[in-house]
Order: C-alpha cells, then sequence, then structure tokens
C-alpha cells in the first residue's frame, strides 16, 4: 500500500499532519480584492490560527452562493477585482505559513484556459483549488492539468451524492474533501443541518482524507458540534457578512479566535 | 451579411439533431456542470425523461394536452401581403395562436406532465418576458401542481401584464433584485433555489439552456413546431420543403424546435439574436447555468448583461446545441437591431394584421433586411416560426410609437 501522506500534495501533507496532532481545522474564507487593503485579512485570519485560508476569485454569477457571498462577490468586482489583480496581490505577500486555497466557478477556470489558470496560481503561491460548478464527472479536463502544476483541485460531497460517487469523488479529491453540510446555497443558519452528520460518516468510511464541513457554519457552538463529525470546518458567510459590515482585520481575527477556541475544546469524537 | 460562409451541405451527420452524444455533449459543448447537488436531481430528471420519451402512454397523454389544451397543431399562414412586398414567399408557423401565446407552453406542459409522473408536487421556473412564467403557472394549475417563478425586477417593471396573469392563475412570482435583474439573473436565482427544493420540486427550464438532459429534453419538446411545420410546408409548398427556416434566438427553444423538423433537409437554418445578446454570433466559450457553451464575456471572463427591448432575447448565452451547429455551420446566426425589430412588428401588424411579440419581430426584421438586400434571392420560400403575440409587449410599444 502507499503511504497516503507521501502520495498528498502539500495542501493535505498540511492539514493531515495538523490533524494528527488531534487539532479541529479551521479554514475561513475572503472573496478576493474585496476591500482595498485585502489581504490584511489573510494575515489575520493566519494569526488567529487558520489552518488554511480560502481566497475566493469572485464571478459575475455565483450560483451556488447565498446573498453574502453574491452581494461580495459583486462588491469586489465593482471594486475592479479579477483573477489577474487577486493573484498579483497574493504574490506580493510574504508566505503566511498558510496553505492558500482558491474557489471560484469554471468560467473563469476556461476564461484563461485550465493549464493557464493553474500555473498562474501556482506562481501567486496558491495550493489548492475549490470549483462548485465542476462535479466530478466533468472533471477530467482540470484533473490531470492541476495535478501537474501543483495545484490540488478539492472536490465537493453533499447530502443528496450516492455512496458510489461519494466514493469516487473522495477519491479523486485533492487537498481534503469539501463536505456540503446541507442541500442548499452557502449563507449563514442558525443550526448546524442534520444532514451534515450523516454525510461526514459516508465520507469517513470511504477515504481517510481530511474532511472538512462547509456552509451554513456560522457560531463557536456550530463548530464544536461540526467538530464532533468532521476534521474541521470551512467559515464563509460568517466571514463575509462582517466583511461586509465594515469588520477590519483585528475583528475578523477576534472572531475567528472564537472559533479557534471551540475547535481546541476537548470533545468526544466518534472516531 | 454577404460575407459570410458558403452554406454546409450536405448536412453533416452530426447535424441532424438526434440524441447528443454521451455526457450530454453537441459537439464540445453541453454536459452537466452543475453543483454536486443537483447532479443527482439531474440524473433523475434524464432518466425520468429518457423513461417517458419511450412510453406511448406518455406520448399520448402529452399529444392530447397540446391539442386539448394548447390548441395544437397550430397553422401555417402564408404572409401573402408582405410576401408580395418583400418578393419572397413567407410562410409563418403561429405559435403565437397557441393557449398562452407563444412556444413555451410546448415545453411545459412536456415538463410538467414529466413532474407529475416523478411525483414532484411543485415547479420552479425562470422567466424573462413572462410567457414561460405565464405558461409555467398554466401547467401548474391545469395538472394540481404549486408554481414558483423567478423574474427579475426590471422584467416585472417591463412585463406587468404578464406578472399579473401568472398571480391570476395562482403562482408565487419571486422578484429578483441581484446583477441586471433580468433573465440571466432570474435563472441563477432559480437554480439556487432548485439546490434546496429538488426533493420535492422540479425546475422546469424554459430554453434549451442547463444542464444535461434540459437542452436536448426542451429540444425534444419543442419539436412539435418542426415536425408540424415540416408536414404543412410538404402540403402546400411547391418545393415541399422551404428553401429557408428562420427563427428568433433567446435560449434558442422555438429555434432548436423549429430546426428538429429541417435539420435532415438541404433547407438553411437562421437563428436571430438580438444585437443586444448575441450569444451564438459574439459568445465565447464558457460555462453558465450548467451547460458548456458560448457567453457573452469581458476581458477577465465576467458574464456582461445582455440589452435587449425584447424580454426573452435579454440572455447573454445561448443553448449548446446551437452553439454546436454554429460551428458545424448547419445554421447561421444573425443579429438585428432593437430598432429593425420593432420596425418589423409594426410591418407585420400593418400587411398580416399580427401583432408579433418583439422577440419573434426579430426573425422577421432579419427577413426584411436579407431579402432587400438581396440575401435571399427572389422567389425563395421561407418558413419563420412566429414563437409569440404581442400583447405582452403593447405597453412598452406604446412608448416607442
Ligand atoms: C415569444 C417568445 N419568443 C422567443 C423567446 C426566446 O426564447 P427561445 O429562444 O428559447 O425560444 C421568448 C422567451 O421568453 C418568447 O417569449
Amino acid at each position: 500500500m502507499t503511504n497516503p501522506t507521501l502520495a498528498a500534495g502539500a495542501v493535505e501533507r498540511h492539514l493531515r499532519a495538523r490533524r494528527d496532532t488531534g487539532r479541529g481545522l479551521l479554514m475561513p474564507y475572503v472573496t478576493g480584492g474585496i476591500t482595498p487593503g485585502w489581504t490584511d485579512y489573510l494575515r489575520a485570519f493566519a494569526a488567529a490560527g487558520a489552518d488554511a485560508i480560502e481566497v475566493g476569485l469572485p464571478f459575475s454569477d455565483p450560483t451556488l452562493d447565498g446573498v453574502t457571498i453574491q452581494q461580495a462577490s459583486e462588491t469586489a468586482l465593482a471594486r475592479g477585482a479579477s483573477t489577474r489583480r487577486i493573484l498579483a496581490d497574493l504574490s506580493g505577500m510574504p508566505d503566511l505559513g498558510v496553505p492558500l486555497v482558491a474557489s471560484t466557478y469554471y468560467n473563469l477556470v476556461l476564461h484563461d484556459g485550465p493549464e493557464a489558470f493553474c500555473a498562474a496560481l501556482r506562481r501567486a503561491g496558491v495550493g489548492g483549488l475549490i470549483v462548485p460548478d465542476l462535479p466530478v464527472h466533468e472533471a477530467d479536463e482540470l484533473t490531470d492539468v492541476a495535478a501537474a502544476a501543483g495545484i490540488e483541485l478539492v472536490l465537493l460531497a453533499t447530502p443528496a451524492t450516492p455512496q458510489p460517487r461519494l466514493a469516487e469523488i473522495s477519491c479523486r479529491s485533492r487537498g481534503f474533501v469539501y463536505a456540503v453540510s446541507l442541500m442548499g446555497t452557502t449563507g449563514e443558519r442558525a443550526a448546524l443541518a442534520a444532514s451534515a452528520a450523516e454525510l461526514t460518516e459516508r465520507i469517513r468510511r470511504v477515504t481517510d482524507r481530511p474532511v472538512l464541513l462547509g456552509f451554513g457554519i456560522s457560531t463557536p457552538d456550530q463548530a464544536r458540534e461540526a467538530r464532533r463529525h468532521a476534521d474541521g470546518v470551512v467559515v464563509g458567510a460568517a466571514v463575509m457578512r462582517r466583511v461586509l459590515d465594515g469588520a477590519g482585520p483585528d475583528e475578523l481575527r477576534a472572531f475567528l479566535a472564537t472559533l479557534r477556541q471551540a475547535l481546541d475544546q476537548e470533545c468526544d469524537r466518534p472516531r | 451579411m454577404r460575407e459570410m460562409l458558403p452554406w454546409r451541405e450536405p448536412v453533416p451527420l452530426d447535424g441532424t439533431m438526434g440524441e447528443p452524444r454521451a455526457r450530454g455533449r453537441f459537439g464540445e459543448y453541453g454536459g452537466r456542470y452543475a453543483p454536486e447537488s443537483l447532479v443527482e436531481a439531474c440524473r433523475e430528471v434524464d432518466e425520468a425523461f429518457r423513461e417517458a420519451w419511450a412510453d406511448p402512454g406518455f406520448r399520448g397523454a402529452l399529444a392530447r394536452l397540446l391539442a386539448v389544451h394548447a390548441g395544437r397543431p397550430t397553422p401555417l399562414t402564408p404572409a401573402r401581403r408582405l410576401s408580395e412586398a418583400l418578393g419572397v414567399q413567407l410562410y409563418l408557423k403561429r405559435e403565437d395562436l397557441t393557449h398562452t401565446g407563444s412556444h413555451k407552453i410546448n415545453n411545459v406542459l412536456g415538463q410538467a406532465l414529466l413532474a407529475t409522473r416523478m411525483g414532484r408536487r411543485r415547479l420552479i421556473a425562470e422567466t424573462g418576458a413572462g410567457q414561460h412564467g405565464v405558461a409555467t403557472a398554466t401547467a401548474a394549475a391545469l395538472l394540481g401542481l404549486e408554481a414558483t417563478v423567478f423574474m427579475g425586477e426590471r422584467d416585472i417593471e417591463r412585463q406587468a401584464l404578464n406578472v399579473f396573469r401568472m398571480r391570476m392563475l395562482g403562482a408565487e412570482v419571486v422578484p429578483v433584485t441581484t446583477g441586471s435583474r433580468t433573465l440571466k439573473d432570474a435563472t441563477s436565482e432559480a437554480m439556487r433555489h432548485w439546490v434546496g427544493a429538488s426533493g420535492d420540486s422540479h425546475y422546469c427550464i424554459g430554453s434549451v439552456v442547463g444542464p444535461d438532459p434540459y437542452p436536448w429534453m426542451v429540444r425534444e419538446f419543442q419539436r412539435i413546431i418542426g415536425d408540424e411545420a415540416r408536414g404543412q410546408c410538404a402540403a402546400e409548398l411547391r418545393t415541399g420543403v422551404p428553401d429557408y427556416v428562420v427563427a428568433c434566438v433567446g435560449g434558442g427553444s422555438n429555434a432548436a424546435g423549429t430546426f428538429a423538423g429541417f435539420a435532415d433537409t438541404p433547407a438553411r437554418l437562421v437563428g436571430v439574436e438580438a444585437e443586444g445578446g448575441a450569444g451564438a454570433a459574439r459568445g465565447r466559450l464558457g460555462v453558465l447555468h450548467g451547460c458548456r457553451s458560448l457567453f457573452l464575456q469581458d476581458g477577465d471572463g465576467q458574464i456582461t448583461q445582455a440589452h435587449s427591448i425584447a424580454a426573452g432575447l435579454d440572455y447573454p448565452g445561448v443553448g449548446p446545441e446551437h452553439a454546436h451547429l454554429r460551428d458545424l455551420g448547419r445554421a447561421r446566426y444573425v443579429t438585428v437591431t432593437d430598432d429593425e425589430a420593432v420596425g418589423a412588428a409594426v410591418r407585420l401588424a400593418r400587411t398580416e394584421g399580427i401583432v408579433p411579440a418583439l422577440e419573434s419581430a426579430h426573425a422577421l426584421a432579419w427577413v426584411i433586411r436579407a431579402a432587400g438586400g438581396g440575401d435571399l434571392s427572389a422567389g425563395s420560400t421561407v418558413l419563420m416560426t412566429l414563437s409569440g403575440r404581442g400583447d405582452k409587449d403593447v405597453s412598452t410599444l406604446k412608448e416607442l410609437l
């Protein structure tokens, strides 16, 4: 058997290593270009104990996003944000010691062409990529190109995904498996969806890759609850609502610290 | 228009508008670029549609609904006075005479019947001009389903009559306030809603766009336009098959349904787009709303807003099969301006006593221009699909005329 840690890319190795210390993983999200000094948010996220950071490349038609991230995308685009400018901003940053994972819709990948797009990510120091409208059966065009460029293509799994397909997704995903906690769009929710537990349990049956739960996770309590099922959480809309309301990097750092703390608390994990 | 490439004849095998290839492909276009949350729902629609389409019971039930409720078959009307003036023989396939006033009802009755077969209790739809929304609301009422229709705020203003009709028919109309507040954004919002509602709701897409199987399924439900017209032309035209087959293209459903009846003939297929929404004529390869096709985009890959006086053509992309027919050279895609369309609408009203939808007026505007400019040689026979009636556009026209 091949050693999964050796076969894995840098993002996955990083997440596995952190997970193996017993730590709950935290991946906050920020829409690239949302404010003039938006990269300060990345520094704040790293300082708050993020294990990876998701950077959204805004698209005009974010069909899987709820109102908050739609608004953030519109705001960033109105400010003149583009893939090129966001990656240029990232290139100018010192290494944060935390892997960066870009997320965007497939049209932006196709626009540059998968090869040029992945090469540009790599040059900007990005290690992973999430494309929510590129399901596994359409991903062939991107998987090998991404791998060759050193970009780990993260695939999403949802409560509606049948088990054999879940196995394929978990096997072909790189970096981690993105577990979509509920049947809906991104956006804050009052409680962790009941479907989250069953989904992560089904993913665990077929892979030992890190599993991060996302969509709707907005509070320390929800993060703590999510941690009982998954290796960690993705927090997007809860971050972006604060950013849209004018919160600066320090306030976001304080908010993420509360999530960090919740994830660090001892918990009775099922495995 | 003179510098266009020669027509590609005979018909390439791949351009006969049969079933798409594996994974819903029309050439390199199509596919199922849906978020993972919707992939299973798409698969269920695909499976149900394949079964239903092969089932004579389903076909019979649909044919009966189309006949007794929608008023099919629709006539083929020779446009005598206009033909004389233009020096061509123009025939109109009268989708404006269907119940609800446009071809949209053909597709909606098919999908609504499919939804009941799948045990769904609600239809979700997007609408631009409101014609697809009205058709969806109508089919839902007829079959005892609920209907939720997403419509851009801007279209709600310019198509107020149809908004009232939908509500009168018992549908919920949800205003969409994001982006350009037109069809593109209504479609995005309907898809978002479907993600959370796929358990009990069917997404009834209104054109030959969206993830596989929609482009194929909607074309099959619309092919009745072309099949009827083929038979009517065989009976009425000396040549049997018209020289030109023309239809307007928003997403492309009335054109696809019309073309499907003639793809295996020597007829020249012409799709007419709005100048400000010319996905087929000016789009670039991209992925939006679940399919790979041609879309208007800026230099950064952002989808640009379409602009057309006809709300139903106000879409920055085109169905994947049209992109493929364009690449093959089997169909040609041309554009006309708002002014040309308005002029054509008035001309049809005054020569034939028919007030067309502004969408359909685009197809006519090209016929008028091409006949005048010599692109249609004198005496050519032209079949044009008149996709809808103009009642919904009366307030828009009133401000202009
Ligand atoms: C009368 C009419 N014609 C044409 C269209 C354009 O749609 P499609 O290209 O799918 O036929 C619409 C859309 O709303 C319409 O209402």
